[in-house]
């Protein structure tokens, strides 16, 4: 676990509330600006105007865009961040933890003997094997007599690809490989109204997340612990786990694999604000969303009129920093 | 740690008779299996021109060989350097730095200008700026003392992951057209192979050979130990240096040939290890070179002739290597 901050009320509470500000102003910012990217050109005048057309794709394309970034973002860093604390390891997210390949296995398996399904059937089949696959994860993981902070994400960055090897090897027999790589690399480019909805779940399961986010903060701190304060230590940690893999399927259905989201956004967080996850919690939540939503202007951007799937936007920045991590874990440690 | 004691067992007995049977025993045996499927793989369901057929054969095997040479000599060799078994060059991303840098050349110079090359002063282009890299990799990973082999594979597939997002990032920007005449490049498969890409590759792989031959005994000390190398007069970061130049060549070889294939020095190197009884590098290159050609060629004609299926090996490849990697962690971190 990263290193526990002073946590007095006080200094610690004031300089929060400015952090908490700050990033809120900076998020809603560029979340405007954002809006008036695109190939077609819109101003602030056509949308003060309400002009027909311009209107139409603005409500048609640009804001369920811009709200699917900042569901996914902020409920993909708060997923990593729970499953950080659960699973007492600062390097476990769902990109490390096997879940978001065994969504997207499930993804896979529903399109070639559910073809016809309804997207919900589908959706449930991703939610089923993420589930799944979190769970075979935390059963090798549980194999381990000494849990490593590196030897725990390798384990599940293992099981990940071996879960993908399956995935593409089922894919290139029934000739789905074109979907299986949308799913595994996230891409923004085709939410429009009415095929971005399901991620409302997820922001209601986020809201979850906080409610019980004291008692997620208590399993996080061990067995003994938790169960001494009366916590129902394997309720709450296999309920947050499942949370997790659900959000995670859910965003893997609609979006795509965003890498590295949950693993970065919530150690840069903690790394400045302690692990109380009631307090970073929204934190984590707006830097996730904001995280996303840079990216999703580089991927819009950088080969305009062209756009660039998101995931492999995160993937560049995401592993760098996350590659600075865990490099670093090693002089704490040490 | 029961590897190590079992590598200094097995380097110290090795003067008497009894055991140098073994590993002579399963290199014959994998050399004849290794005959038989080659012969098995030329021959089976010839129709219509038989030279044709056979030059193609011939071309498919020849690059077989030649890359499966490639990554188990690379990957014994830099188990051997970096003192354990599971780190090999693709686990740290030197395949994926070759597409990267694939990538990288024909986006600043155009798709054009990057093939107009010629092919050999390419090749020794790219196996320059892979030595560099390999080089500063080396340097930041084992530079300093009291490593962690768990983060360096962790670091190392890290790298990897950012090399390949890399590749798709600049693949993403390139022109639509030039995208795909670097895909055909970069992806080339067994049933495309360039002739002149053969010719330099195994070119490469002799001189590679020829150069690190007489190294082989002085590696059997490295593999003990940086500090009882030393002791025993072995020229440490010579011979590091050497192996990497090896290493890069070799990696270069087998991606340019046929991309990345991840896990397949891992598995091999391992069943040569386990199969011999020995780390001694008269008997382990060979051994892993043998059992790679046989489970790639083996691999490709039971996928082309007998379940008629589009899978590629490597996707088969990695689901068995991954299984076996969280199967080591698993031993390895479980003590």
């Amino acid at each position: 676990m990263s290193a526990h901050r002073d946590s007095r009320p006080g200094t610690g509470s004031y300089r929060e509330a400015v952090f908490f500000g700050l990033a809120l102003a900076s998020l809603t910012v560029v979340s405007a600006w954002s809006l008036f990217i695109g190939v077609s050109d819109i101003g602030i005048s056509d949308v003060l105007h309400a002009e027909s057309s311009k209107m139409l794709l603005f409500v048609e394309s640009r804001v369920p865009r811009l709200a699917a970034i900042l569901l996914s973002g902020s409920a993909m860093g708060v997923v990593g961040l729970i499953m950080q604390s659960l699973v007492r390891n600062r390097f476990v997210a769902p990109t490390t933890a096997g879940t978001v390949d065994a969504a997207s296995l499930g993804l896979v398996i529903a399109s070639v003997w559910f073809a016809g399904a309804s997207i919900f059937l589908k959706m449930s089949l991703a939610v089923v094997f993420a589930l799944g696959g979190t769970a075979l994860f935390m059963v090798l993981v549980q194999r381990l007599r000494y849990a490593d902070i590196i030897v725990v994400p390798l384990i599940g960055i293992m099981l990940g690809g071996v879960i993908q090897a399956a995935a593409t090897f089922l894919a290139l027999r029934y000739d789905l490989l074109q979907s299986l790589s949308a799913w595994t690399n996230g891409d923004f480019s085709g939410i429009l109204r009415g095929r971005y909805e399901l991620l409302y779940a997820v922001g209601g399961l986020t809201v979850i997340a906080y409610l019980f986010a004291n008692r997620f903060t208590l399993v996080g701190m061990g067995r003994d612990v938790a169960v001494n304060l009366g916590v129902n230590y394997h309720r709450i940690l296999y309920g947050g786990l499942a949370l997790a893999a659900s959000v995670t399927a859910v965003v893997v259905v609609v979006v795509g694999g965003i890498p590295f989201l949950g693993l970065v956004v919530p150690n840069l967080v903690t790394m400045t604000m302690g692990d109380n996850l009631r307090r970073v919690l929204p934190v984590t939540a707006i830097s996730g969303a904001f995280f996303v939503l840079v990216c999703d202007i580089v991927s819009r951007t950088i080969r305009f009129p062209y756009e660039i799937p998101v995931g492999t936007v995160v993937g560049v920045v995401g592993g760098v920093i996350f590659l600075m991590l865990v490099l670093r874990s090693r002089s704490n440690a040490g | 740690m029961l590897a190590e004691r079992w590598r200094i067992a097995s380097a110290v007995s090795h003067g008497g008779m009894a055991e140098i049977s073994r590993p002579v025993w399963v290199l014959l045996l994998l050399g004849l299996l290794l005959a038989a499927v080659i012969a098995l793989f030329m021959t089976y369901d010839l129709k219509g021109s038989l030279s044709f057929a056979l030059e193609l054969r011939g071309r498919k095997v020849g690059a077989m060989l030649l890359v499966g040479f490639a990554v188990a000599y690379s990957s014994v060799l830099f188990h051997t350097i970096t003192n354990n078994r599971i780190l090999t060059p693709s686990l740290m991303g030197f395949d994926a730095l070759y597409v990267l840098i694939q990538t990288g050349a024909a986006f600043l110079f155009g798709i054009l200008a990057f093939l107009a090359i010629d092919v050999r002063l390419r090749f020794c282009i790219e196996v320059g700026i892979m030595l560099a890299f390999a080089a500063i990799l080396y340097r930041l990973l084992f530079g300093r003392e009291n490593r962690d082999l768990f983060m360096l594979v962790l670091a190392g597939i890290i790298v990897g992951t950012v090399f390949t997002s890399l590749t798709a990032l600049i693949m993403r920007v390139l022109d639509p057209s030039e995208f795909l005449t670097l895909q055909d490049l970069l992806f080339a498969n067994f049933s495309t192979i360039n002739k002149d890409l053969l010719l330099v590759s195994a070119g490469a792989v002799v001189v590679v050979f020829l150069f690190t031959r007489p190294l082989l005994g002085q590696l059997d000390a490295v593999a003990i130990g940086r500090e009882h190398a030393i002791n025993l007069g072995v020229d440490h970061q010579g011979l590091v240096r050497r192996c990497l130049i090896a290493i890069a060549v070799l990696v270069s070889v087998s991606t340019a040939l046929v991309g990345p294939v991840a896990f397949l020095g891992l598995l091999v190197s391992n069943m040569a290890y386990q199969l011999t009884g020995t780390f001694r590098h008269r008997y382990t290159p060979a051994a892993a070179g043998l059992i790679a050609a046989i489970a790639l060629i083996g691999g490709q004609f039971l996928l082309q002739e007998v379940f008629a299926s589009e899978v590629r090996l490597s996707v088969i490849i990695s689901f068995i290597g991954g299984v076996y990697l969280i199967l080591l962690l698993l031993r390895e971190a479980g003590r």
